[in-house]
């Protein structure tokens, strides 16, 4: 995709593909930049829940706070919870477009997929959707929401090392 | 070795027996657990005053042996009225193994039953919430209960004539468990033996009233549902960590470094944004000394409080419209105490841990030796400014959530002892920091904030209640 050029549905779906594996691969600081500067990360408890800020979620990272420190947490080498380092494989189902605005730069799809992490010798497995609102920053999609929502969401589910 | 002779070398007796158990893969050993029971149960020794046997916290036996004793003789937090507001609201859940339901009655008092059938044992309530109207109708074969649990119905009733069913359990309908409620906290015991809920909590109940009062109104409302994270360890690993305070500096240093790193005031004077102001809490300037003073104090029955000058939470800054109101509805001075006063927590053993501010709670749920789920509750203080709730559910998804980055160093260390106290070799975890002989009534005392005397009171507590009968004295 050239900077002139308006995303069509393949580079929507390229770039769902390229968010998961820069985790998958542990490329911290590149996945970080894959988000607006206003981008968040977000883990509802409900799929009906609409609004971060009316009750509880498992996670809500804004960028430039959050989400950076998870970065850096991880990146510092220093976790006790991540030596050796924990790995992840996200398998995702192909995206469906959701949205396609260009007038509103605004481009929404939505994926299913299965994570697993592996960690301490044990791995664990994991189902949900991921819901990406992106927009067009000087040529580049950026993220400005991932919205996941993981099966069972709402009820106890075992800590989560990396990012599904 | 004849069985007769594994009560004085009880630990080793345990160990052997979970052996078996995982040779056999099957859960609890019938046999061994009948032993312990025919030893007349003693388990108090595997506590000594200052170490504690490590199968407390790994013996499926002793765990089965908790849910009979500890469990169902001491209270347990069960849910928050404010989640059932009218007649016939239900909530279920399950608490040490019991299924459980409250619900708000005509007259709108709340009982508490068990969720199970008197019939056959099928769950009457599936649902984690809902409205049930006038009556309890199990969806097997349609008996029905009154909401105070009592048998309202059976199908072809005429059938039961001559039977004994009205003379025995079954024919009196779903089991009544025992139930208090305080500024609209909800309490169970589930056994019928025990102290009762004023004798049980006595000075930890204030806990309850330092969340309710910080609401102008004096009441809360839960923000449902509370996160819930599945933690591979006993609950005794997590509870002893609540009050913690040393491991902060270790475990938590990665995160205190990124906390520092994401912001830096562009003016000396401008406010730290919420996620900022709660991970300095985390951060090495608040420091051993300051852990030291901030102190701690132990009640009776394991219940403590840990920062009683000061703690982590102690530089939040408050919101002028939130202060004002306070002041209006309590006065100036009261209103000045009640915010003033923010422990890092109070306990209230064995499964609540409370803080004021950020008006959170931690709730855990024993499901095996070495399995536990943590529930972390938020409330709305009702007349507060929406600045209040969002730091509380911001508090709890950067500590406490499956996500958390201060919560995944804890679970990963909590984890690796559970699996590492199953080896061989010394059997004992040293809680020795600060112990003096002659401690055990030291109640109301100004303890240094890193004694680990919170944690032998803890213990103390549990040697009391898992006592092979209930004697009925204080611990």
């Amino acid at each position: 995709m050239s900077a002139r050029t308006l995303p069509a549905e393949t580079d929507l779906a390229a770039f769902v593909y390229r968010e998961a594996r820069l985790v998958d691969e542990r490329r911290f600081h590149e996945w970080l930049d894959l988000f607006a500067e206003d981008g968040r990360y977000w883990l509802p408890m409900r799929r009906e829940q609409t609004d971060p800020s009316a009750e509880q979620s498992i996670t809500v990272e804004d960028k430039p706070l959050l989400l950076k420190a998870r970065v850096l947490r991880l990146a510092s080498g220093k976790a006790y919870s991540d030596q050796p380092p924990v790995r992840c494989q996200h398998v995702l189902q192909a995206p469906a477009v959701e949205e396609i605005d260009h007038g509103a730069n605004r481009y929404r799809t939505h994926t299913p997929f299965f994570y697993a992490e592996y960690r301490q010798g044990e791995q664990l497995v994991l189902a949900g959707t991921a819901r990406h609102t992106l927009r067009l920053e000087g040529g580049a999609l950026r993220i400005v929401e991932k919205r996941v929502d993981l099966l069972g969401a709402g009820n106890a589910i075992p800590s989560i090392f990396l990012m599904p | 070795m004849p069985r007769a002779m594994r009560c004085g070398f009880h630990g080793a007796a345990v160990r052997d027996s979970v052996r078996a158990v995982r040779r056999n893969g099957r859960l609890a050993d019938v046999d061994t657990i009948e032993t312990l029971r025919g030893q007349r149960g003693d388990v108090g020794h595997l506590f000594q005053g200052d170490r504690v046997h490590r199968d407390v916290y790994t013996s499926p036996e002793i765990f089965a042996l908790e849910q009979e004793r500890l469990f169902a003789r001491t209270w347990q937090f069960l849910g928050h009225a404010s989640q059932v507001p009218k007649p016939g609201d239900f909530v279920t859940t399950e608490i040490a193994g019991r299924p459980l339901i409250l619900v708000r009655a005509a007259d709108k008092s709340l009982s508490v039953v068990m969720n199970r059938c008197a019939h056959k044992g099928a769950k009457v309530l599936t649902e984690a919430t809902g409205s049930t109207g006038r009556a309890l109708r199990c969806p097997y074969h349609g008996w029905s209960y009154r909401l105070d649990g009592s048998l309202l119905g059976l199908p072809i009733q005429k059938d039961y004539e001559g039977t004994r069913l009205r003379e025995c359990e079954n024919g009196k309908g779903l089991e009544r468990i025992a139930s208090a409620e305080r500024r609209g906290f909800v309490f169970v015991r589930l056994g019928g033996e025990g102290p009762s809920f004023e004798e049980y909590f006595g000075p930890a109940l204030s806990f309850l009233d330092m969340m309710a009062d910080r609401s102008p109104e004096g009441e809360l409302e839960a923000i449902m549902p509370p996160l819930r994270v599945s933690i591979k360890c006993n609950w005794k690993i997590y509870l002893e960590n609540i009050n913690d305070s040393l491991h902060v500096f270790a475990a938590h240093e990665p995160t205190m470094i990124a906390g520092r790193q994401i912001w830096s005031p562009k003016t000396p004077d401008e406010p730290r944004p919420m996620p900022v102001e709660q991970l300095a809490g985390f951060q090495a300037g608040t420091g051993f000394e300051f852990i030291e003073k901030m102190g701690a104090r132990v009640m009776p029955e394991g219940h403590s409080l840990l920062g009683l000058a000061a703690s982590v939470h102690s530089h939040y800054g408050e919101d002028p419209a939130y202060l004002a109101a306070m002041t209006k509805a309590y006065g100036e001075e009261r209103a000045k105490a009640i915010l003033a006063y923010m422990p890092q927590n109070g306990v209230m053993y064995p499964s609540v841990a409370l803080k004021g501010s950020p008006q959170v709670m931690r709730v855990l749920r024993p499901i095996a030796a070495d399995r536990t789920v943590l529930e972390a509750w938020c409330f709305r203080a009702k007349g507060a400014p929406p600045m209040l709730a969002e730091r509380s559910m911001l508090y709890n998804r950067l500590v406490f959530s499956p996500l958390s980055l201060v919560a995944q160093d804890d679970v990963h260390l909590f984890e690796t002892a559970q699996k590492s106290l199953l080896a061989s070799g010394n059997p004992w975890v040293s809680l020795h920091r600060g112990h003096r002989p002659g401690e055990e009534n030291d109640f109301g005392k100004d303890k240094s904030g890193i004694d680990e005397i919170v944690m032998r009171n803890q213990h103390r507590a549990w040697a009391k209640y898992m006592a092979p009968a209930w004697s009925g004295g204080r611990a």
